[in-house]
């Protein structure tokens, strides 16, 4: 990779170095080029940038602050700030990504729209703009995880979306994608596809990583606000697919000096064989319609992650993020669920925010930065912790 | 003549018949191939099991979870189909499935193998063209296997030029949107003026109809429009409770083509 060349922008087919791509069935290849040939003319728009703008500032509440986390500072000997994304409309970093795809698909003239979910964030934050634009919308959810996300199951059906049982393969996130793409390519003309994710065919991982790059383009007006310069030393997200973590390292990806921390769900431990720890475990392969690192037998068929977060187990990771581990620009830590729990905890009591067990695993690494106090660290807050109570509920003991 | 060009040649109304490879039984792959020819069918495709296949609907997404329990896998079906050419020595063969596993097993090995068990062709829906063109092309051309390409109601013509020209098998009409098994068939009319739309363009490979058609009527219908059709969910569901899957398959292509 030649000193010119930025990490954000994949090549024309949606390459970052080996991994990306469009590998769709003919079925789904005039929704994808549609889209690709598109994407980037709409959202380069004046009018288009305006509306996303005022829907970001008067309905998302950005921009999200940037807080000085001075407790867990002084613990950790260097200075943190959070990026409160779980102060966005909904409770999470998703909605950036869903309000930018609604005025997509509105300009695409789509009429009806579909999504998949895994905790529900994102098929909370669909069904969310789809009431506000006034849009049919049908979020497709594993069997499993509708069990155990309940909360966020009656939240979608209060917007009014209907929420479809994904009952094929192993009933979460990765068998409800395939349902998405399933109806997708049944209802080719009509109907726009909301991934949730920077994962499935060019040009989604770079439409989402272009519309959640709101929050580093956020971060560096911020910082330079607070810390009198623009670039931090560590920015730390959390990866499953990996959109929050695009979006806090988008704008910071072409300055070398800032060190990316992407931080996935070791489950029970990288090698317990209940993980969801892609960097490590996966290989080259493709799934949902991208080449990527993915967990996978040795023939080949895709196995299913476990993480205790039903938003990190996801066999993959996006392209960018397998590219970006691959050159080493980004650097991965894995984090076990009794260490994410220990961070929920910790969060809690000592900052007074209770975090979503996802972010839980980007503030579990902060024991293993090696920041020092000169040190500026930003940690994407990517979401809070309501959706989880439950969860916390059952694992008491360790939380308190 | 290869085996492809061969049967379209010297047949009409060809029948296609899909089956996933290791289902209902592991060693069902070699009988089931045997019986459908024996009855009747033109034209075998066998699936290769994928954990997430896409472009299939709810009974052969079943038939592969079944086949893959069952331990069907890449090394297993050569090794099976070692048997092929002597249990059918003359229908066309394809080998049907997702890109992931044979990008595992190994591109290059994998043609290599399918080529020395007989097989003729390949269809792999998630195989972009334009992947195939810069990627594939050459190695597929090298073992003398032919890839079959999809079209769509919405494949643009100028595409489907493009696969016409590359193709030299036959070209795979999807009969409408959906994934197999079921289509959504908005109406009649419309999917009449698409396979009208197809035959106009007066292409240079055959043309086998396939997705949705499941019974005698459909194959009728369909071959009123193309060379034949092809049946896989259909026939799947039949082998679902068989208790001798190969004497049921029989009957069924039996159902579709009487002799």
């Amino acid at each position: 990779m030649t000193a010119t060349t930025s990490y954000q922008q994949p090549t024309e087919r949606g390459y970052y170095g080996q991994f990306g791509g469009a590998f769709v069935p003919e079925m789904l290849y005039p929704n994808v080029e549609e889209l690709r040939t598109q994407y980037l003319d709409i959202m380069a728009e004046p009018e288009f940038q305006a509306e996303l703008k005022q829907l970001l500032r008067d309905y998302v509440g950005r921009p999200t602050p940037l807080f000085e986390a001075k407790r867990l500072s002084e613990k950790y000997g260097t200075r943190i700030f959070f990026k409160r994304e779980d102060l966005c409309h909904t409770g999470a970093h998703k909605i950036n990504n869903t309000v930018g795809q609604i005025l997509l698909a509105k300009r695409l003239g789509k009429t009806r729209i579909i999504a998949e979910t895994g905790a529900g964030q994102h098929g909370v934050a669909t069904a969310t703009v789809c009431a506000l634009m006034g849009l049919p919308c049908v979020v497709y959810m594993g069997a499993v995880d509708i069990e155990r996300q309940a909360p966020n199951v009656a939240r979608m059906r209060l917007l009014g979306a209907e929420v479809r049982r994904a009952e094929s393969g192993s009933q979460t996130l990765k068998d409800a994608t395939n349902e998405a793409i399933r109806d997708w390519i049944a209802n080719p003309v009509d109907t726009h596809y909301i991934i949730g994710s920077v994962v499935g065919p060019h040009p989604y991982p770079d439409l989402v990583a272009r519309l959640q790059a709101i929050i580093s383009e956020e971060m560096r007006a911020q910082l330079l606000e607070k810390t009198g310069t623009e670039l931090p030393d560590f920015v730390v997200a959390c990866v499953g697919g990996g959109s929050n973590a695009a979006g806090a390292f988008y704008h910071f990806l072409d300055e070398p000096s800032v060190r990316l921390i992407a931080v996935e769900a070791a489950g029970h431990g990288i090698h317990s064989g209940h993980s969801a720890a892609t960097s490590v475990l996966g290989t080259p392969g493709i799934i949902h319609g991208s080449k990527t690192l993915l967990m996978q037998d040795e023939h080949g068929q895709i196995t299913e992650p476990y993480s205790l977060s039903a938003g990190l187990d996801y066999p993959g990771i996006g392209p960018l993020h397998a590219h970006l581990g691959e050159v080493g620009r980004s650097e991965f830590i894995a984090i076990t669920d009794d260490d994410a729990l220990a961070a929920v905890a910790e969060c809690s009591r000592m900052e007074g925010i209770i975090p979503a067990l996802e972010t839980a695993h980007a503030l579990a690494a902060l024991g293993q930065l090696g920041a020092g106090p000169d040190d500026v660290v930003v940690v994407n807050l990517s979401g809070r912790g309501d959706k989880d109570l439950e969860t916390y509920l059952k694992n008491m003991d360790k939380l308190v | 003549m290869d085996r492809i060009k061969h049967a379209f040649a010297s047949k009409t109304n060809l029948l296609n018949t899909y089956f996933t490879a290791g289902y209902p039984s592991l060693h069902d792959t070699i009988p089931l191939a045997k019986a459908l020819v024996d009855a009747g069918a033109d034209i075998l495709e066998i699936g290769m099991p994928f954990s997430d296949p896409l472009a299939d609907g709810p009974v052969i997404q079943g038939s592969s979870s079944v086949a893959l329990a069952n331990g069907m896998n890449l090394p297993v079906l050569f090794e099976q189909l070692k048997g092929l050419r002597a249990a059918v020595p003359e229908t066309p063969v394809l080998l049907m499935g997702y890109l992931n596993p044979v990008m595992q097993f190994g591109v290059e090995e994998f043609c290599r193998q399918a080529a020395e068990v007989g097989v003729d062709g390949l269809i792999l829906p998630d195989l972009p063209l334009a992947e195939y063109e810069e990627f594939y092309q050459e190695t597929f051309k090298k073992y003398g296997l032919k890839a079959v390409f999809l079209i769509t109601p919405q494949t643009s013509e100028e595409r489907i030029r493009h696969l016409d020209r590359l193709s030299e098998a036959f070209l795979y009409l999807v009969s409408g949107p959906g994934t197999t098994g079921g289509t959504t068939l908005p109406d009649a009319v419309a999917q009449q003026q698409y396979f009208e739309r197809i035959a106009a363009l007066k292409l240079r490979n055959p043309r086998l109809i396939g997705f949705g058609i499941g019974d005698k009527a459909g194959f009728e219908r369909a071959c009123e429009h193309a060379e034949g059709a092809i049946i896989g969910s259909a026939l799947i569901r039949a082998l679902e409770d068989a208790t001798d899957a190969p004497a049921e398959a029989a009957r069924f292509v039996r159902g579709i083509k009487p002799a």
